[in-house]
């Protein structure tokens, strides 16, 4: 048992890099202390533990940082390796199978679904859904290769690629009230669809979800903001 | 393990993406078939086993493809004893991580921007984030290194590979910009670190003469201009 391990985790509750770690840590049974930041004024704590990006989440073990969320995920696993599932998978080729899914999720992904929501014109936002489309069902078509035919990406339990995933959870559910989409549309992606349902539903998972009528919330102050010119004055 | 892998390696001589696997296959004694892809005309078996980006590097291990470098060094360094590449400690694994991630993430994109820029506001522009990014890469070298000669230690390791392979290009850039990337007096420990990599048996071996980069960044901005040309 982590018992003695001294784990806080920085935070913003609305996060979905912030949730993955979250995920992590419960699917591991690992306890922590959670400190919600306030992003908009930062705390020394995280200002001095993520001097470089001075973002959440920072993971702090032992008094030592660990930034950046896929790098968290894979430190967790490795640090403790002995509680709880593994994460990535014990094969080396799954393994580089799971970091390459995962690196996708991110790098092409993320800012294609970012790009469709916050994108700063009706030019941009557009682009944005094209690419979301292409890259959602690129995913798809990830699931139904790799997975074959077992419920998760990790196969018959929730693994590395899931917990990435699963952090976009929150935003992909609140995303049909803001934006009138359904990133995972069980028409077009059945299996992305029945995952999330799956995943949402998990033990380790279910009580870690943010709100989604929060989120509901927060997505509309945030577009607000966008929509509105800035304040004299205010800063980023 | 021992005997004969088969191993199957996609690539560019000058892409330092493919440069940063070859040293890694170097570093475990590991033998394998290199195929030099034009990528102006992609082969078959590039977008057949690379379908989601259709990029180098693809290694290919009894078969099946492993694509983008970060995961193939970390492929080879798991299943390849020998050298180790990747520090063996978790927190130091994740210290690794965290560079290679800032280098790809934030260094990268900004000096290939100065390759594409097609105006000089926008090159000026990626100059200047270039030069930020490399500051911090030099406060990460006195980190990590701690005292040593190589971000690895006293021998080369992952980061000294992933930003190793950059400094052919740097040196392309100066040729072809007047552009210090890396400098005595901005950034004495890399300038001082480049100088033991270039000069390191394993980088010898792989890296490429800078003048290579520089003729393939003219038949690129070539190839450019003949699309901004055609007006495709």
């Amino acid at each position: 048992m982590a018992g003695g391990d001294d784990l806080k985790l920085l935070g913003m509750w609305a996060s979905p890099y912030v949730l993955r770690v979250k995920l992590a840590l419960s699917l591991k049974g690992l306890s922590y202390e959670y400190v919600e930041e306030d992003l908009r004024d930062k705390s020394e704590l995280l200002v001095k533990s993520n001097p470089v990006h001075k973002k959440v989440p920072v993971l702090i073990h032992n008094g030592k940082p660990v930034s950046e969320s896929l790098i968290i995920l894979q430190y967790i696993d490795e640090a403790f390796a002995g509680t709880g599932p593994s994460l990535l998978p014990a094969d080396p080729y799954e393994r580089a199978v799971a970091r390459f899914w995962a690196a996708y999720i991110d790098d092409k992904m993320l800012p294609a679904l970012n790009q469709s929501a916050m994108g700063k014109t009706e030019e941009e936002r557009a682009e944005g859904k094209k690419q979301s489309l292409v890259t959602v069902e690129t995913l798809e078509g990830a699931l139904r290769d790799c997975g074959k035919g077992k419920p998760f990406f990790g196969g018959d339990s929730a693994g590395y690629v899931d917990v990435v995933l699963g952090g976009l959870l929150g935003w992909v559910r609140a995303s049909d009230e803001l934006h009138g989409v359904k990133p995972f549309d069980p028409e077009r992606t059945p299996l992305l669809a029945a995952w999330s349902e799956r995943f949402g539903a998990l033990e380790a998972v279910e009580p870690v979800m943010p709100d989604v009528s929060r989120l509901v919330e927060f997505g509309k102050m945030l577009k607000a903001r966008l929509a509105a010119p800035p304040a004299a004055g205010a800063s980023n | 393990m021992a005997g004969k892998e088969d191993l199957k390696l996609l690539g560019l001589l000058v892409s330092p993406f493919v440069i940063r696997v070859r040293m890694a296959l170097s570093m475990k004694g590991l033998n394998y078939e290199y195929v030099e892809e034009d990528l102006f005309n992609k082969s078959e078996l590039l977008l057949k086993l690379n379908p989601v980006h259709k990029k180098v590097p693809v290694l290919i291990h009894n078969g099946k493809p492993i694509c983008e470098s970060l995961v193939i060094l970390q492929y080879v360094d798991e299943l390849f004893t020998g050298r180790a590449i990747l520090p063996t400690d978790p927190y130091e694994r994740a210290t690794a991580r965290f560079w290679a991630a800032y280098i790809e993430d934030k260094l990268c994109p900004a000096w290939i921007g100065i390759l594409k820029a097609k105006a000089e506001e926008e090159r000026a522009e990626k100059v200047k984030e270039t030069l930020a990014a490399i500051e911090h890469v030099e406060v990460a070298f006195a980190k990590c290194s701690n005292g040593n000669v190589f971000f690895g230690g006293d021998s080369i390791g992952y980061l000294d590979i992933v930003l190793g392979s950059f400094l052919f290009w740097f040196e392309a850039l100066r040729r072809m910009y007047g552009l210090e990337i890396i400098n005595t007096s901005k950034t004495p420990l890399l300038a001082a670190w480049a100088e033991r990599f270039g000069g390191s048996v394993e980088a010898k071996e792989v890296v490429p003469e800078a003048d290579k980069a520089v003729q393939y960044a003219n038949k690129l901005h070539a190839a450019a201009a003949v699309k901004l040309v055609s007006s495709e």
